[in-house]
């Protein structure tokens, strides 16, 4: 893309490049185990995550150094959230949580860095993570609650006239909670980082450069409270899937 | 947002493959196009497949989902065997620590409360002994000054009896002489006068006069 940008003059736009999946150790094909930079950045995340969660904590002490304290943070806002929205009996599947806010938050993080690759972005790791929610929470709700689970769709506090037409929307909407699930993660960060990259290319031109630079400061302050909300919303919403299916009454 | 730069994306890499072919003409359009392809779609291998978005290429799929899930597993076991169990034990231990320390505090405090109430018992435990010792020492030094007084009165008396005895037996002595002396003085003179000192006339008539003058 450099090499591109070079040989040819005035504005040339390639914001989607850097979502391309490339092998790391060159050639063209990618095999399911071919180590590609998004081997590379999902390793460095779960590295992050290790570095933070285990070695982050590793004094173990009642007066918590810095990076304990933030580790104890994040472990006490999963825990609540999923507490408060499943209660008691969702604490089993806090760690399934922690690791998805984790993965999320982190993965985020590191594609803010220059020349990264955005993990995220991909839909095929956002839609894989969200039907894994998918799947889980709904083939839980029919362990945990048998038939009943299907009271989800049927809402009976409505008028019996209304309740047919109601449960097909809600069937709708069920079926439509990991495509939201996954495209808002992805489409968020796929949109951030392709408007940096397109501030970026402007940077060409002399006379764009300093209203381009001003640009890319503001988007990236923007795509840093994005990348720590989404990863806020993936995990509340998979909460929110996990109380239905344990709790499916309305 | 998605939708928008679904649609956009393509036209952005026409119009950059224009640019080029008007350029640097055919043949470099060409190498370039094929390089582009490279980059855009992977192992996608030419230019007519080549997405507007990368994340689309299917080809990418089976590695990434590969990989996530590999990255997933790792975090998973590390989370759940590792950290959340530390963090969790360090959070519950200080927990234990400040619920303990309160409770000290509160046992310390109770235990101060329970000290100032023996050090108030035992001070006027203190002052009611004293005020018995002294009522006690007093009632005793009463009794030997009662014991001593008594003791002394009847001293005094005993004395008083003796003085008035030995004042008595001076007093009768002192009569008993004045009468000798008046008899013999009395003999004396009835005698030198010539007259018979009748002895028992004598006597009747000193005792007569004695009794006028003791009286």
């Amino acid at each position: 893309m450099a090499v591109t940008e070079e040989k040819v003059e005035g504005l040339v736009f390639h914001p989607m490049d850097q979502f391309t999946v490339k092998p790391l150790f060159g050639g063209t094909e990618i095999h399911w185990f071919t180590p590609t930079n998004a081997t590379l950045w999902m390793a460095l995340t779960a590295l992050a995550v290790i570095a933070l969660l285990v070695f982050g904590t590793r004094g173990r002490a009642i007066i918590p150094s810095r990076s304990q304290s933030i580790a104890e943070l994040m472990y006490g806002m999963v825990r609540k959230m999923v507490e408060d929205i499943t209660g008691k009996e969702g604490l089993k599947y806090f760690p399934y949580i922690m690791t998805l806010f984790c993965f999320i938050l982190f993965a985020n993080a590191l594609a803010l860095l220059p020349m990264s690759f955005s993990s995220t972005s991909q839909i095929a790791v956002t839609a894989v993570l969200a039907m894994m929610v998918f799947v889980g929470v709904t083939v839980l709700g029919f362990v945990k609650n048998g038939t009943h689970f299907l009271g989800l769709f049927w809402v009976s506090s409505a008028p019996a006239l209304m309740r047919p037409v109601l449960a097909v929307i809600e069937l709708i909407s069920y079926f439509v909670r990991p495509v939201s699930h996954s495209i808002r993660l992805a489409g968020n960060i796929m949109a951030g980082h392709a408007v940096m990259k397109v501030f970026a290319a402007f940077g060409a031109v002399a006379a764009l450069a300093p209203v381009s630079i001003l640009a890319i400061v503001g988007v990236y302050a923007l795509e840093v409270l994005v990348v720590t909300i989404q990863a806020y919303v993936f995990t509340i919403l998979t909460c929110v899937y996990l109380k239905d299916a344990l709790h499916p009454s309305h | 947002m998605i939708s928008l730069l679904q649609q956009t994306a393509p036209v952005v890499v026409e119009e950059s493959e224009t640019v080029i072919i008007t350029e640097h003409g055919a043949e470099a359009a060409a190498a370039h196009g094929a390089d582009a392809a490279h980059a855009a779609a992977g192992a996608a291998g030419h230019a007519a497949s080549a997405p507007g978005m990368p994340q689309l290429d299917i080809t990418t799929f089976g590695n990434q989902i590969f990989w996530l899930l590999v990255v997933l597993a790792v975090i998973y076991w590390v989370l759940s065997r590792v950290a959340l169990p530390r963090i969790g034990g360090v959070i519950s231990d200080r927990q234990g620590a400040i619920t303990g320390d309160l409770m000290a505090a509160e046992e310390f405090k109770q235990k101060a409360k329970d000290a100032e109430a023996a050090y108030d018992k035992a001070l006027a435990d203190a002052r009611a002994e004293a005020s018995k010792i002294v009522a006690a020492n007093k009632a005793e030094i009463q009794k030997e000054l009662d014991a001593a007084i008594a003791h002394a009165d009847a001293e005094i008396a005993a004395r008083a009896v003796e003085s008035e005895k030995r004042i008595g037996e001076i007093r009768a002595s002192a009569v008993e002489d004045a009468r000798s002396v008046a008899r013999e003085v009395t003999e004396a003179l009835v005698q030198s006068f010539g007259g018979n000192a009748d002895q028992g006339l004598i006597n009747a008539a000193v005792d007569q006069r004695l009794k006028g003058a003791l009286q």
